[in-house]
């Protein structure tokens, strides 16, 4: 490996620790043992103990990780049909209009959404709770599925749908054995993405959520306005963890199958001069 | 067996093939042979059922097929690029259009098993196409192609990722398993030599339309224009005016050079504008003047060895250069003729073909 120049080692440096200390200052309180969150006291788990005590951030944590299930999948179903059909289908009309109004979702403020669907679930009479929840969430899961998805699809060969064409099976077909088995690491990374999104997400959820629905990112928001408590500490580095390992899934996923391929194709070629 | 029947191919304004009439028989090998862009993929691919044409009719076993699903025709397509499913086996690959059909699962390997052996790639069968080498995938994606027991196998093709080795190779396996088959093979190359090699039939296109159908040999002997005798092989081609003279024309085609004489059944008009094409395996160099038909002097501006023979670039007083070639049948390094030597080129009347367009 190359070894780095000293900016460049100094421009890293600063870089991570500007992304990572404030986590890291958190994680280090969550094993504090005292109650006040600003001195250190020795270190302990007992956080995470109380916490597991607390019904209120056990109910929010399977509102959430309910919320977050349903919604990826089906902004997954969802987003993945979108990809396929805006790649697929060729020139038609408005075809550009509608591939530009699947990315707009991505750049719109989180507040604006929340507010139309607000008055959206308003205006039909729909009580807000899980429902209202999971199709929020699907609503802006779907166009991070379907940015991920699409990218593949661009780089996806077509005559080997044709050829699955070819040797007699319907377009339905077609789609179920050939191209989803192929794209499949796109769409299981797209999942993982809208799954962690549906976790983060705190100002779609307070719009959308009702009084029997609190996700735990609106639990720890309200609880933090009471003052700063090491069970939110505590909490959040487990919510650290989740996303974490939700993010480095994704990227495994996708990266893994690359790597694969690449150690057969470079075994085939030793195979071959052999 | 097939029958395109006045088909036109539209792209937009686009015209990719231009009311186009062919016949495809049986148990034939037949290569759509032209540059690129001529629109031999596109002719394919109605064949398979990926476009339809803008207007006429394609029929198999009489049948007009136009509307009929790629999935519904016993047609199947070996792709340029081969098309394999890189998430499946080898084995399940081939297997992909039996279990499509819905054929017993007995049945299915038996056939697999056949299509392996005739491919010679048993040992290969459980690797992933990305295992495989280049070679091996081709043959894979042939099996596949012939695994449904097509009636019209279209090969897109198929050779022109291969080295000159294995592509010969490959090409008499291909002849060899069309014979076994009994399969109507439709093959698609810009190679001419490959056209040659392996088809019955030849059709040479250009543009959209086809310039001539017919067997290698009289393609090759026998064109009927300028465009396919420069296609085909190597040619030179001279311009003149004919006069009849017996049985024979004698072409004038340059100021102080003797005129050709051909023999021709072509009816030409005395003073029209035609064109002579000689091949230069039919000429004959000579360092004293010989007694021929057609006999010319000129200069040796330009050797072209071979090894198995020389072919001579011989300029003429007129500048025209006449290509003749010679079997190199002694072991020498001297060649018998060099650059700049004075000398003589003859062919007979019946060497050179003539041709009004
Ligand atoms: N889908 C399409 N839309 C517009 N034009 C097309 C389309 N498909 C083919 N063409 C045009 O039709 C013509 C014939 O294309 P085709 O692919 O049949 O050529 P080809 O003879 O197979 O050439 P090559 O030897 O390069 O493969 C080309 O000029 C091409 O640009
Ligand atoms: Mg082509």
């Amino acid at each position: 490996m190359r070894r780095m120049s000293g900016f460049n080692m100094i421009a890293l440096t600063l870089g991570f620790a500007f992304l990572y200390i404030p986590m890291v200052i958190l994680v280090i309180y969550s094993f504090n043992e005292s109650k006040l969150v600003t001195v250190w006291a020795g270190f302990s788990t007992k956080w995470y103990g109380s916490l597991a005590q607390n019904q209120q951030f056990l109910d929010a944590a399977w509102v959430t990780l309910r919320v977050a299930f349903f919604s990826s999948t089906i902004a997954t179903v969802l987003g993945t049909m979108a990809a396929y059909a805006l790649i697929r289908s060729g020139r038609f009309l408005g075809r550009t209009l509608f591939s530009g109004m699947i990315y707009a979702p991505l750049v719109m403020p989180d507040v604006i959404t929340g507010l139309a669907l607000l008055l959206l679930f308003i205006s039909i009479g729909l009580d807000r709770g899980i429902l209202t929840l999971v199709l929020a969430h699907t609503t802006f899961a779907m166009c991070y599925v379907s940015v991920v998805v699409s990218s593949r699809l661009m780089t996806f060969d077509l005559s080997l749908e044709e050829a699955a064409r070819d040797l007699g099976c319907t377009a339905a077909e077609a789609f179920r054995l050939v191209t989803l088995p192929i794209i499949a690491p796109a769409v299981i990374s797209g999942w993982l993405l809208a799954f962690t999104l549906s976790l983060d997400d705190l100002v779609i959820a307070s719009f959308t959520s009702g009084p029997s629905s609190t996700t735990l990112p609106i639990k720890i928001f309200s609880s933090v306005r009471l003052g700063v408590s090491p069970e939110i500490n505590a909490l959040s580095t487990i919510m650290i963890g989740i996303v974490a390992v939700g993010v480095l899934a994704a990227s495994l996923v996708s990266k893994r199958s690359l790597v694969k391929r690449q150690a057969d194709e470079a075994a085939a070629v030793r195979a071959e001069a052999a | 067996m097939i029958r395109f029947e006045n088909v036109t191919k539209r792209f937009g304004s686009f015209v990719a093939i231009d009311n186009l009439s062919l016949d495809i028989y049986e148990r034939e090998f037949f290569a759509l042979l032209g540059p690129s862009g001529c629109g031999k993929t596109t002719m394919m691919r109605m064949l398979a059922g990926f476009e339809n044409p803008s207007e006429g009719n394609i029929e198999l076993d009489g049948a007009d097929i136009v509307d009929v699903p790629p999935n519904k025709r016993a047609v199947n397509m070996m792709f340029q690029s081969y098309a394999l499913f890189p998430h499946l086996s080898v084995h399940d690959n081939i297997a992909f259009g039996l279990k499509r059909e819905g054929m017993a699962k007995d049945k299915i390997s038996a056939r697999v098993a056949e299509m392996l052996r005739l491919t010679r790639l048993e040992k290969f069968a459980s690797r992933k196409p990305h295992q495989i080498s280049g070679g091996q995938r081709q043959r894979v994606a042939l099996a596949r192609s012939l695994a449904k027991a097509p009636k019209l196998l279209l090969l897109d093709e198929p050779l022109g990722a291969l080295d000159k080795k294995l592509r010969e190779e490959t090409q008499f396996e291909l002849m060899d398993i069309q014979e076994k088959t009994g399969t109507t093979f439709v093959i698609v190359t810009h190679d001419q030599e490959e056209a040659m090699t392996v088809a019955s039939r030849v059709a040479v296109m250009d543009a959209g339309v086809l310039k001539q159908v017919a067997t290698p040999s009289q393609i090759y002997e026998n064109p009927n224009s300028r465009y396919v005798a420069d296609f085909i092989g190597d040619v030179t081609i001279l311009e003149g005016r004919a006069r009849k003279e017996g049985n024979r024309y004698e072409l004038a085609w340059a100021d102080g050079q003797p005129p050709i004489v051909a023999q021709s059944a072509l009816e030409i008009g005395p003073g029209d504008t035609c064109y002579y094409a000689i091949r230069p395996e039919k000429v004959e160099i000579h360092h004293d003047k010989p007694e021929d038909d057609n006999v010319l002097q000129g200069k040796v501006i330009d050797i072209g060895y071979l090894g198995n023979i020389s072919t001579y670039h011989v300029q003429l007083a007129n500048g025209q250069t006449i290509r003749a070639q010679n079997f190199n049948t002694e072991r020498s390094t001297q060649q018998a003729f060099t650059w700049d030597d004075t000398v003589w080129v003859n062919w007979t009347d019946r060497c050179g073909i003539l041709l009004a367009n």
